[in-house]
């Protein structure tokens, strides 16, 4: 209201507001791909999201059509190429629950080895990521970045004495591993884990001995235990919101009943609570892969070895969901197999496409710059998300 | 709940349901009924974890529409199968392409009881034409609004030509 | 006078299926114009180069130019896929591109390099070539990896670009799925190569030219 007595004061009025919608496009600095959010913001505040995606679409459904189970754990490991192990296992394993197929002890405990690496090689870019999108590429976002890749190259050193290769592998095999464990190896492997172990205590204290990280972390981007069930998401998203669910615990497959871990769960919901989970998630993958190292039996790494053509394998007909505990969370994959070499279906469930979709229940309400740090905490591969 | 208890349930409640399997339960359950079993095995099995929604394509049997839900504390998945219209061929199609055609499979959609059907159900029109209805906001996902056809179709080429870029 | 750009003079590849050879023909006739040309400022430089003795300028300067050019290429940000993780590692500590003079700059007003790093879809096509025309003349790309040279292993797939030659023109292509550090630094040595043959401040070398 103007008050006219006085012709001098002038009152500004913003209660009428004015939305702007700004968009987060396809390209930007937060290094998590190609992904586009459009925000309607009420001055600093968003209050609705349509996220746009399906930029990396590279219809991996249908190609899976086209291959057979020997060519396709190749193109597997290309939806979650952060950590392309867990991408491979869920494929094989579905294949091989289809056709009842065995597979060699030393085999499984191989698999294990190699997705738990994979999943500290996955934790240690998504720390790095996350505090540099929080901290400014030029600024201090980029020495805990720097940090922790120095780290996941030791992992990945170990990944291409193993496989030959750094990011995208082909080790996963219906019937077991195409690949052993060359000489030295285990006990490269060791020193590694030693050396991650107590470079983790180095960055826990950098951290949460920063008070600008807690502002930005703490009490940001909360998700409710109902919510989170509600809409599908898993793994650290789930368990921070108060949920006990690992599927390596509650439905074990590839042996990892043998192995004694935690699993790691926090109530509060936020930022925080989902960064606590996965650094603990980091030592017991690493307690896990000492027992696996530690027992590991002798024999043959895959009971269909020497594929001679890439028609060989062929599967009943049949329907199998298999489901792996990914970093992101449960990656599955629903197949439906004809008899012939290829699937006549087989979908991908991807953990980041289940827990992006938490964004547009999460962010409204919100600032501006806390959407980069909930968005860092959610951890999204759009490999996963597009397939 | 034990699978067992929950089959004797939907057995009771949903007589047209038809119920196999342990681990996971897997019901077939006719379209009309769709919903509101979704709903039974929310409230009642406690399924209350929505784990994922998709499609088959069967070609002259129809489509198929796939949801698996579980129970996160009972380890108890339910696996729900619904079986629909097949899709059209593409001369009817090109009679009318807007969606919402009268020749699009249609499904209730899952979005009242389980806000994560809300990107699952966009895919499966995306990828197959299945219109849901009551969706609030059923428009394509992964590929872009004016993209022709509906790709994961047995009908529909996977090397399909697409000027200038392929 | 006017200076026209060289037409790339590439060798007759050997084809395999003759609906490939039809459209790699009908491309390339359609192809988009690479760098901008300024033809008063090429024909002043042209013109003290054919002056006696004017030869000594233009060298000078194209060796202090290229230098200045080629020792502080900044590429922009641009990472579809996985071939992002390989260009951060790439970026990172073991790898450096910062001694290389390389800053990754996130806006590509700013920038001079584009590394497409991943596949190129139907859906991201325009927004990159959208990103490239906001780029400043002189720029550069890199095709890093098989799914922008090509289209990778998603070739077939109907949402997939076959490489990304048919959006914006490409300099350096380096292979791998994805190429590790060393090869994608290979490629960024080879491109510094190019840009230090870059002729009369303004005109690229021709394409098959022996670079020493």
């Amino acid at each position: 209201m103007i008050d006219t007595s006085a012709p001098n004061q002038v009152v500004v009025d913003y209660s009428a507001g004015e939305r702007l919608t700004m968009n987060m496009g396809p390209q930007h600095p937060s290094a998590h791909g190609v992904f586009r959010a459009i925000l309607t913001l009420q001055g600093e505040t968003v209050v609705g999201v349509d996220a746009v995606i399906g930029y990396l679409h590279r219809c991996h459904e249908k190609l899976a059509e086209t291959l057979t189970y020997a060519q396709y754990p190749t193109i597997a490991s290309k939806t979650d190429y952060v950590a392309a192990m867990t991408s491979e296992f869920a494929y094989v394993l579905a294949a091989e629950q289809i056709g009842a197929v065995e597979v060699p002890k030393r085999a499984q405990y191989i698999r294990v080895i190699a997705a738990e690496l994979q999943r500290i090689a996955s934790h240690l870019l998504w720390l790095g990521t996350w505090c540099m999108d929080m901290g400014g590429a030029l600024g201090g976002g980029a020495t805990v970045f720097l940090y922790c890749i120095r780290e996941r190259e030791l992992i990945l050193d170990l990944f291409e004495s193993l496989v030959g290769a750094r990011l995208l592998y082909g080790l996963y095999q219906v019937g077991g591993t195409r690949y052993d464990l060359p000489a030295g190896w285990a006990q490269q492997c060791r020193d590694t884990l030693a050396t991650v172990e107590q470079r983790l205590v180095e960055y826990e204290r950098l951290l949460e001995d920063n008070p600008f990280f807690l502002a930005r972390a703490k009490g940001v981007g909360y998700i409710s235990r109902q919510l989170a069930e509600d809409v599908g998401v898993s793994g650290p998203l789930l368990r921070g919101s108060g949920v006990d669910f690992d599927l390596r615990r509650k439905a074990p497959y590839s042996s990892y009943g043998d192995f004694t871990f935690a699993v790691p769960v926090e109530t509060e919901g936020d930022c925080f609570a989902r960064y606590r989970v996965r650094m603990v998630e980091f030592r017991q993958s690493i307690a896990i892969i000492r027992q696996a190292l530690d027992g590991i039996p002798e024999g043959p790494i895959s009971s269909r070895p020497a594929l001679k053509s890439v028609a060989q394998i062929r599967m009943p007909k049949g329907w199998a969901y298999a489901r792996v505990e990914g970093p992101r969370g449960e990656v599955g994959c629903y197949m439906i197999a004809d008899g012939s070499p290829k699937p006549y279906r087989m979908k991908w469930r991807g953990a980041s496409f289940s827990n992006l979709s938490v964004l547009p229940h999460v962010l409204p309400g919100h600032k501006v710059a806390d959407v980069v740090a909930i968005m860092g905490s959610v951890d999204p591969v759009f490999g996963e998300v597009d397939r | 709940m034990t699978h067992e208890q929950a089959a004797s349930s939907i057995a009771e409640r949903f007589p047209g349901a038809r119920v196999e399997g342990a681990t996971p339960l897997v019901v077939d359950v006719p379209v009309d009924q769709w919903r509101a079993f979704a709903q039974f095995a929310k409230d009642v099995l406690g399924c209350r974890f929505f784990n994922f929604l998709s499609a088959v394509d069967w070609k002259e049997s129809g489509l198929e529409v796939v949801a698996w839900l579980d129970d996160l504390d009972d380890k108890l998945s339910v696996t729900m199968k619904t079986r629909l219209a097949p899709a059209p061929t593409s001369a009817s199609a090109t009679a009318d392409e807007e969606g919402g055609s009268s020749a699009a499979p249609r499904c209730a959609s899952l979005v009242p009881v389980f806000r994560g059907a809300n990107w699952m159900e966009r895919e499966c029109f995306d990828m197959f034409g299945i219109v849901f209805e009551d969706h609030p906001d059923l428009r394509r996902i992964l590929l872009g609004d004016d993209w022709q056809g509906h790709p994961l179709l047995k009908s529909y080429a996977v090397d399909t030509p697409h000027p200038p870029y392929r | 006078m006017a200076i026209k750009a060289p037409v790339p003079v590439v060798p007759a590849p050997v084809w395999k299926s003759f609906k490939d050879l039809q459209e790699f023909e009908a491309l390339r006739q359609q192809r988009p114009e690479g760098d901008k040309h300024s033809s008063t400022f090429e024909a002043l430089t042209e013109g003290i180069h054919r002056f006696p003795g004017g030869f000594v300028v233009t060298t000078v300067a194209d060796g202090f130019l290229n230098w200045a050019r080629k020792s502080s290429v900044w590429p922009v940000t641009f990472g579809l896929a996985c071939c992002a993780i390989e260009m951060m590692a790439t970026f990172a500590s073991r790898f450096d591109v910062e001694r290389l003079g390389m800053v990754p700059w996130a806006s590509p007003r700013h920038s001079d390099l584009m590394i497409v790093s991943g596949t190129v879809t139907i859906k991201m096509a325009p927004m990159l070539e959208r990103i490239y025309a906001q780029m400043p003349d002189p720029k550069w790309a890199v095709s890093m990896g098989s799914c922008a040279n090509s289209g990778g292993p998603f070739r077939h797939g109907y949402h997939v670009v076959k490489g990304v030659d048919r959006v914006i023109p490409v300099d350096v292509y380096v292979p791998g799925c994805p190429p590790p550090p060393e090869s994608l630094l290979n490629g960024l040595l080879l491109l510094q190569d190019q840009i230090a043959h870059f002729r009369r401040t303004g005109q690229r070398a021709a394409p098959n030219e022996k670079v020493d």
